[in-house]
């Protein structure tokens, strides 16, 4: 199945917004191995100088990649997600994700090109708070391995 | 807890002590649960191995956790990563046994910004192939 070009530079806008949990954010931390207080305890982030336990610095992937899917997993894309893996990632955030926030993301497909055999596809995902505080924009470059062949 | 770092007490050039993570099957089947990627060649060999990978790989995104936790352990619980990209290089290659794969992380200070920032470049390595290449972490310090 080959990718559909087409889909160069179409925006997916915000669905629900994401309400980001201490749950989470601990849930997020074990997973990584991160024992960091910061991520626990509401007392050590603050002492800190957060305003609340804040994320760990890839967290903002759970958002993204909540708003990316209904870009990546678009049936019209045609994208084969066994034979894709992670190009590159980048977060570049006005502030840190911290427990309490609700968050919109919406995600543009900012490239299609070919690399040799495969296929790299950029994402752009912005992430802001539901009052449009911008938090976190994600890049993002997904690679189909033999895509373009 | 980690010591914080001061911004007036980093020096342009100063290395970080490297650092080893460890990434197990378990390790795998937790990132997914925990970031909603269920891409079945984190999880399963028999479609890892039938799409031509070597076996079950990290997900790239465990393996930049893993440098930005070398980031942060770094900079102290104040400090705030502001910009953090990398370029996954190379696949971690995640064997079914109790040891699984190492990522070793090693960075060092390569400039200091205004607004108490500075720019740390870091390398990641698992089976003596580097796996995150062109990995920056701009942090603000206090």
């Amino acid at each position: 199945m080959a990718i559909n070009r087409d889909y160069l530079g179409r925006t997916y806008p915000a669905g629900e917004p994401y309400e980001v949990s201490r749950v989470k954010i601990a849930d997020f931390a074990d997973a990584i191995g991160d024992p960091n207080p910061v991520y626990r305890d509401r007392g050590a982030a603050q002492a800190a100088g957060h305003p609340d336990v804040i994320a760990p610095p890839t967290f903002a992937i759970v958002i993204s990649m909540a708003s990316s899917a209904r870009a990546i997993g678009d049936p019209g894309l045609g994208l084969n997600y066994a034979m894709v893996v992670h190009g590159e990632q980048r977060f570049e955030y006005s502030r840190q994700i911290v427990a309490g926030d609700v968050l919109t993301a919406d995600v543009t497909i900012s490239g299609i090109r070919d690399a040799g055999r495969n296929i790299m596809i950029t994402t752009q995902t912005q992430i802001r708070t539901v009052e449009g505080e911008h938090v976190c924009t994600a890049h993002s470059t997904l690679v189909e391995r033999g895509g373009a062949a | 807890m980690s010591v914080q770092v001061r911004y007036d007490e980093v020096e342009t050039g100063a290395e970080l002590a490297p650092t080893s993570y460890q990434a197990t099957r378990l390790s795998l089947v937790k990132y997914c649960g925990a970031s909603g990627d269920f891409n079945v060649i984190h999880w399963n060999e028999r479609i890892a191995t039938s799409v031509g990978l070597p076996n079950v790989i990290a997900h790239g995104m465990f393996t930049m956790a893993q440098a930005g936790r070398y980031v942060t352990d770094w900079a102290g619980p104040g400090a705030a990563v502001v910009d953090f990209g990398v370029r996954f290089s190379s696949m971690v290659v995640v064997p079914d046994d109790d040891t699984g794969a190492t990522i070793e992380v090693s960075g060092k200070v390569e400039e200091k910004l205004d607004g108490n920032r500075v720019v740390l470049a870091l390398t990641a390595r698992s089976a003596d192939t580097k796996v995150l290449t062109r990995a920056r972490a701009v942090v603000r310090l206090l």
